[in-house]
């Protein structure tokens, strides 16, 4: 890490600093993983520093909340080009490149009012199955509509 | 799957089973056949729930027929009264209240994914009597079983769908069962009610043989089999569109004057003028003989549901 960025905000202790997220969306990243700035750990970002991969891209450090590597690779969904870094005491204990999961419950709004997951009134979560990753492309397991990339960051309130 | 076979199994969507299940599921239908206007006495002890949210005269009837002819009883409701329970209680709590009364639901509801919904909540097996626009796999097994008893093949034959290809949930099921056979589909519809990506995706991925057209007539005399499905004026913005659609859609003499000698029309019923009166008379006219088998169908369906295979 260079010492220009550690200007910007100081290494963290324990917790997951997620990387090479495209500029201008980490704070979706954020609500993706349900992480509003008012539970109390402490949360930094940067945005649209710098980057030899990708022109420039935002940083999300998490401190002291616990994240499942499930939980992280919904960040793929926004964010495919995403690192993960898992900190403990000050070292990087491991990284991995975010994967979009098989199955998504639950996160996403499915586009077809006609679908059963859309009625508030029965006790269902919406369930997706990844078709395809390049691109995107996931199924509705109730009512069969595709998402692409374009609904999804629509249901999430991207773009 | 194939493995599992019939017993105690959900009917959500035919692609839950494979040709093998087919076949099981016909042969035991011909044997129906000889019972369908008497009875065989081997569900006694069975009670059958229909929940009709949305109304359905023939397939709620073929279903409760079914079930009284193998000896079982028939609970449930259907239309207004669906509508009444619909205010106070959600559809997971009426499934649970039926759950608990009958071996089996049949569950008909507008909306898409109902019926998994209910089989995901339900212990007893849920059959899918139509959801949504998308799956009705009871009628698609039926118009399979009929193609089947016409021809004693499914495969090799140019089996042609008329009318609205984007709505018709009927179209959407029997696309799917037709994917286990090696047939050419002939899709006709007016541009406007063109199949849904989802489903053109699915030919493709099943490497099927299909094309499309606008007019009948192109494809008419290449057909073994004519499926038509009704296509509904409210899908039309503009009601003189919709007049000039029905027309050109419409099957009648002059369009079958064309049609191979041996070509099996068929229709899921009820019609509404899509297919002329005239046509009922011709050797082509299947469509009644597809209605009546409904029943010997559903027969075999509910006893390798409810009993098992022998
Ligand atoms: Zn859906």
């Amino acid at each position: 890490m260079s010492s220009k960025k550690e200007l910007i905000i100081s290494k963290i202790r324990d917790g997951v600093v997620i990387d090479h997220i495209p500029a201008g969306r980490a704070l979706v990243v954020l609500r993706l993983l349900g992480i509003s700035g008012r539970e109390g750990f402490r949360v930094a970002l940067v945005m649209n520093v710098e980057s030899r991969k990708l022109g420039t891209k935002d940083i999300v450090k998490i401190e002291g909340r616990e994240l499942t590597k499930d939980e992280l690779n919904l960040v793929a969904l926004v964010a495919p080009t995403a690192t993960v870094n898992i900190i403990r005491d000050y070292d990087v204990i491991s990284k991995f490149k975010v994967v979009v999961p098989e199955v998504i419950e639950g996160l996403i709004k499915c586009k077809n009012p006609r679908c059963i997951t859309n009625q508030q009134r029965e006790p269902i979560r919406s369930r997706f199955r990844v078709v395809s990753r390049d691109p995107l492309k996931i199924v509705c397991e109730y009512c069969g509509t595709i998402h692409e990339l374009n609904d999804i960051e629509k249901s999430l309130g991207v773009s | 799957m194939g493995l599992l076979g019939w017993f105690n199994h959900d009917v959500i969507t035919v692609l839950d089973f494979n040709r093998e299940d087919f076949e099981v599921l016909f042969s035991e239908a011909v044997n129906m056949e000889k019972y369908a206007k008497s009875r065989l006495d081997i569900l006694n002890d069975k009670v059958l729930a229909l929940a009709f949210f949305e109304p359905s005269t023939r397939t709620r009837l073929s279903f409760e027929t079914a079930m009284l002819r193998l000896g079982g009883r028939v609970i449930g409701f259907s239309g207004t009264e669906a509508t009444s329970m619909a205010k106070g209680e959600n559809l997971a709590d009426t499934i649970r209240m039926l759950d608990s009364y009958a071996n089996a639901i049949v569950i008909r509801h507008s909306l898409e994914g109902a019926a998994k919904f209910a089989a995901e909540i339900a212990e007893s097996p849920v059959i899918n009597a139509g959801d949504g626009s998308q799956n009705h796999p009871t009628q698609a097994m039926l118009d399979l079983y009929t193609i089947w008893r016409e021809f004693n093949i499914i495969d090799g034959l140019s089996i042609g769908i008329l009318g609205d290809l984007k709505y018709a949930r009927v179209v959407n099921s029997l696309v799917q069962a037709l994917s286990y056979y090696k047939v050419k589909l002939h899709l006709i519809s007016p541009e406007l009610l063109k199949p849904r990506r989802e489903l053109l995706e699915f030919m493709n991925s099943r490497g099927m043989v299909y094309d499309w057209t606008d007019d009948p007539h192109n494809v008419i005399g290449d057909l073994d089999v004519l499926y038509v499905v009704r296509i509904q004026r409210e899908r039309f913005p503009d009601p003189i569109e919709y007049e000039r659609v029905k027309g050109a859609y419409r099957v009648d003499l002059k369009l079958l004057s064309r049609a191979k000698p041996n070509l099996v029309i068929l229709h899921p019923l009820p019609r509404v003028d899509e297919v002329d009166f005239t046509v009922d008379n011709t050797h082509y006219a299947k469509y009644f003989r597809q209605a009546g088998l409904g029943v010997p169908l559903r027969m075999a369906l509910l006893k390798l549901i409810l009993k098992g295979g022998d």
